[in-house]
């Protein structure tokens, strides 16, 4: 990728930019358990950290009387979520607004690195000594996964918190299918069991499928744009970038929404 | 010179799948999202106070159904530039 090395061809190019700075590194394909993407990490934990200043300041900074631009869009987002979640959810928690909200904004943020140019950070990283870097956290498949079977686990403890831990097992073992005699439940119990675990793995999986094939993709035509002589990449790229603000925003909306619905099927009776 | 043409065998046969793979979830994709829009302007046609409600739910059913192409474009472009199947003919 430097100067002084021959030009890459573009699939080099391409397969360059999917390596992800990690540790111990690994130039693609051989993966072992224990490889550690810390691009990924270190992008989304910093990402957190900016929405966490943000909000905090601006929630520090409240006026009632003279409002600040700023904090009404503030406002405006934490009353979207709040709306979505009083709507949707219908159990006692405390927890749903806040995780939505979380959930959100640090999906949007991690999902808006995909406007910086695709090789700014990876040439600037360059200069500092780190030869790989992905910037989209989310368009890694470990920090989607991360998050949905995050959430996941939260709707199966929340669930457990609604009904109890005889209530939840009694639900695992009886539901989708129910039985009248005791004869016919005994039958059912692997079914039902087998299809709840299907459900959930099927949910989680499609969670972070759904999100990380977007980033994925859209980095990928990205990289195809950069790809193009210098003066054929404005105006598909700036195509390219206006659709993509919707696809990023509409990603994180919906995986918020999933994260409402999944913790509100959890906690409701059947 | 069989390896080779086992390489090209399996590139002609990952064109082709890519191909596919791409065209068909294309048009599903296509078909859902125009099914989705046709009932959302009748439905909004018929009671026009309830377009506003309806308008997010679109947008997010929209973004379910094209999430399964986009799945799907990623799939194919892995297959296009790091193709995991030519490692099995070395």
């Amino acid at each position: 990728m430097s100067a002084e090395q021959h030009a890459p061809s573009a699939t080099e190019y391409i397969q360059h930019h999917l390596i992800n700075l990690s540790s111990p590194q690994t130039t693609g394909g051989a993966y072992n358990f224990w490889t550690f993407h810390l691009d990924t990490f270190w992008v989304a934990l910093i990402l957190g950290f900016v929405f966490v200043a943000l909000f905090g300041l601006v929630a520090r900074r409240v006026s009632v009387d003279k409002p600040t631009k700023f904090q009404l869009f503030i406002e405006l987002i934490v009353e979207l979520v709040d709306n979505h979640v009083k709507e949707i959810f219908h159990g006692k928690s405390k927890l749903i607004a806040p995780l939505a909200l979380t959930v959100f904004v640090w999906i949007v943020l991690m999902n808006a690195m995909d406007f910086l140019p695709v090789d700014l950070l990876p040439l600037l990283g360059q200069k500092v000594g780190l030869h790989y870097l992905r910037v989209v956290p989310t368009a890694d498949i470990n920090q989607g996964l991360a998050m949905s079977l995050s959430v996941i686990i939260l709707s199966i403890l929340l669930g457990i918190q609604a009904k109890g831990a005889g209530g939840f097992i009694k639900e695992f073992f009886t539901a989708p299918f129910h039985a009248e005699g005791m004869g016919m439940k005994i039958v059912l119990m692997p079914v039902n069991a087998a299809m709840q675990c299907i459900e959930y793995g099927s949910r989680g999986l499609s969670l972070a499928l759904r999100l990380v094939g977007n980033m994925f993709a859209g980095e990928l035509v990205f990289m195809l744009i950069a790809l193009l002589p210098w003066w054929g990449q404005l105006i598909p790229g700036s195509a390219w970038a206006i659709f993509h603000i919707l696809i990023v925003v509409l990603q994180a909306y919906i995986f918020m929404m999933l994260t409402i619905v999944y913790c509100s099927l959890a906690v409701e009776e059947h | 010179m069989e390896h080779v043409a086992l390489i090209a065998n399996v590139q002609q046969f990952t064109v082709l799948a890519i191909g596919l793979m791409i065209g068909l979830a294309g048009v599903g994709a296509a078909i859902g999202v125009a099914l989705v829009g046709a009932k959302f302007l009748e439905g909004a046609a018929r009671q026009p106070e309830s377009a506003a409600a309806l308008q997010p739910k679109l947008f997010v059913i929209a973004g379910l159904v094209d999430a399964i192409f986009i799945i799907t474009v990623a799939v194919a472009l892995m297959f296009a530039f790091g193709n995991p199947l030519l490692g099995m003919v070395k």
